[in-house]
């Protein structure tokens, strides 16, 4: 097949952790925008399908008081040796080279959870029952992106449905390049606080270049050198250091027992 | 009443008693397929593996009995192509084990995955850059050399060796044995290699991620040295037990010995870079990324007790008795000794799959812990008592010793 022609985009986010409220916004609206069936009575949160977690995390004091700042996590959309990419059996996860989007091809997955083991992030998600909708509910489903079967794997994929209808529109138009604000992301259209930002990160014109270039920015497990494409932005020296330092010294990683918002 | 199917010469218990033995491992086994047909009916919500534990009791089955299945491929290695003609004293049981330990796997394989019916995609969409479609395609290969190996064997059945084009056919069979030989520690020798890279390159790992050696992590190396080195103990341990099972002599000392020795001598190799690979891991490896080596073994679960037990209790112990011919020559040092390489190697194939998954990697992350459901153990036991009954009927219809004959010969007045 002959390469699309086209501008390379890196499509990422950045991630204001001082204006994330825990709302879990986000989370509902990916699960709407992304068909994501409703939670079996026995799933918990390790089993229900998520694309998107918030988690809190504490570990500072604001005002006396324990600070906690809450992450919004999901596919980190790694551009360098993607862990996914390389460990899935039959080429089920790829990467676009023309936006930079690591894709998950459920037709394909054979469900051995590969990906799964391999991802430092968790942010995949399997299938462990057929997904089912309440009666009436099948109507809220989103006409634009297929369900999943039982046994495969799935997780955010940056609403690639939106990316088409952006495509299509600008093709309409007669235009080759999409405009950045016909292709929103759900979890970004929700953020009632605006903490989300979306866009080309290899347009240094981009808001969200500019903010992932900012003193403030940083990447969770950065030194893994996955090179992932989720910034985070906190002005709080303690957040940068939780995420840059996993394991402080004499301690061991891990929060202590809680559950993750939205759980 | 299945006298004729006995091998002349031997003697077998009453097939009544035979099938009092074979009974309760036939219950186990439809007790585990029910399970199995739980998950596949119901989908694997049946199991407690979860998003965060995405690999469970199964993958810890396959690798471990993958690795004691290594005795298969090792002793046709040490036999047909090293000419160690001793070991023709048990290599037709060795292919029985390899051939249990693999088909097991793949049958507890096909059941893991989410959908079964798409194996064959890794074949029509391999990834080359996987581990896993490695594995696949020598796993499946290594099975056929397997299932080729096993058939001359059966064809030796002292009733079907009646039927000439039988005969013919087993003995140009035999032929292609060193040929089989050969193509079944190559592919060994990757499959095993491939199962321990399988860990080696998740970057995402940093408890289980190894630098590379050529284009291999490091535990693909050491995979395959702890296989070659627990096969011999494992063919050892089982032909002690059926031996004292069946209350008859099967082979002769020797045997035993040669093989504690040979899994003594790679032992000792594995314990050696095993240790200078762990040394390098922890003070280079892991702390590159920013996950210094002391944080795996904060929980009281898998405390530093765990790495000392794998590499010194029961990696180097069992060596040094192995190598030491005094020890060697007590049968009881000998079985304790393969006894403890092979729960070694198990427990190296528990604290990749299982510990790995257990550590944290987010700092909002938990420590995971993770039990089997009964689903899970009801397939694991499956696989235990389909190896039992295989082996069993082999063991009572064909020749998987030939020393035996010789060695229980009736004394005479």
């Amino acid at each position: 097949m002959e390469p699309l022609e086209g501008k390379k985009s890196r499509y990422g986010m950045a991630i204001d952790l001082d204006r994330c409220t825990g709302c879990g916004s986000c989370m509902v609206a990916c699960a709407v925008e992304n068909n994501v069936a409703p939670a079996e009575e026995r799933a918990d949160t390790n089993t229900g399908t998520t694309w998107l977690r918030v988690y809190p995390l504490e570990g500072g004091r604001k005002n006396g008081a324990q600070d906690v700042a809450f992450v919004p996590m999901f596919c980190q959309h790694c551009e360098h040796e993607t862990p996914c990419i390389t460990v899935c059996p039959q080429n089920a996860v790829d990467i676009d080279p023309l936006t930079g989007i690591v894709g998950q091809i459920p037709q394909r997955c054979l469900g051995c959870r590969y990906c799964m083991t391999a991802c430092p992030y968790h942010a995949r998600s399997f299938n462990w029952w057929d997904p089912r909708w309440p009666e009436g509910m099948e109507q809220t489903l989103n006409p634009d992106v297929a369900p999943r079967m039982r046994g495969v794997v799935e997780k955010c994929n940056f609403c690639h449905a939106r990316l088409h209808a952006a495509r299509a529109k600008a093709a309409i138009a007669g235009s080759r390049e999409i405009a950045p604000e016909d292709y929103v992301p759900a979890c970004v259209e929700s953020c009632p606080a605006q903490a989300i930002i979306f866009g080309d990160l290899a347009d240094p014109a981009s808001e969200v270049a500019r903010r992932a270039r900012s003193p403030e920015a940083f990447r969770f497990l950065a030194s893994l050198g996955t090179e992932p494409k989720i910034y985070y932005t906190s002005t709080r020296t303690w957040v940068r250091e939780k995420a840059e330092h996993p394991v402080e010294s004499g301690q061991r990683v891990g929060a202590p027992a809680e559950s993750p918002v939205g759980a | 009443m299945d006298e004729a199917l006995i091998t002349r010469g031997t003697s077998r218990m009453p097939w009544k008693k035979f099938l009092l033995w074979i009974l309760p491992w036939t219950v186990v086994l439809g007790f585990g397929l029910y399970g199995t047909y739980l998950c596949l009916a119901e989908g694997l919500n049946q199991t407690n593996m979860n998003n965060r534990f995405a690999f469970g009791l199964w993958i810890y089955l396959d690798l471990t009995v993958i690795a004691l299945g290594a005795g298969a491929f090792f002793t046709g290695f040490l036999l047909y192509i090293l000419r160690r003609h001793e070991l023709q004293a048990v290599i037709n049981s060795a292919v029985v084990l390899g051939l249990i330990c693999y088909s097991g796997a793949v049958a507890v394989l096909m059941v893991d995955v989410g959908q079964p019916l798409r194996a064959w995609f890794t074949f029509w969409h391999p990834n080359v850059h996987s581990m896993l479609t490695e594995v696949t395609f020598c796993l499946t290969c290594y099975l056929t050399v397997l299932l080729i190996e096993y058939l001359p064997i059966v064809l030796k059945n002292r009733k079907l060796r009646e039927i000439p084009r039988f005969l013919v056919f087993e003995f140009e069979l035999h032929k292609l044995m060193p040929v089989l030989a050969g193509l079944g520690t190559f592919l060994s020798f990757f499959h095993q290699g491939s199962l321990g890279g399988l860990y080696g390159v998740l970057r995402g790992r940093p408890f289980a991620f190894r630098e590379e050696l050529g284009i291999w992590p490091s535990t693909f190396f050491l995979f395959i040295l702890s296989a070659a080195a627990a096969g011999p103990s494992f063919v050892l341990v089982t032909t002690w037990l059926v031996q004292k099972l069946s209350r008859k002599q099967l082979v002769r000392p020797e045997v035993f010995r040669f093989l504690g020795k040979v899994s003594g001598i790679l032992l000792i190799v594995y314990v050696l870079l095993k240790t200078i690979d762990t040394i390098f891991w922890i003070n280079s490896t892991s702390p590159s990324v920013g996950f210094p080596a002391f944080s795996y073994y904060t929980s009281a679960s898998f405390g530093t007790w765990i790495l000392f037990g794998e590499i010194a209790v029961l990696g180097l112990v069992p060596a040094l008795l192995l190598l030491s011919k005094r020890m060697r020559s007590k049968s009881y040092v000998l079985f304790s000794a393969a006894l403890l390489t092979c729960c070694g190697v198990m427990l190296n194939r528990y604290v990749m799959t299982i510990q790995t998954l257990a550590l944290p990697t987010l700092p909002f992350d938990q420590f995971m812990g993770y039990s089997p459901s009964w689903q899970e153990v009801a397939t694991f036991l499956a696989v235990i008592a389909y190896g039992v009954i295989l082996y069993s009927l082999s063991f009572r219809y064909l020749t998987l010793f030939p020393q035996e004959r010789e060695l229980n010969k009736p004394s005479w007045r």
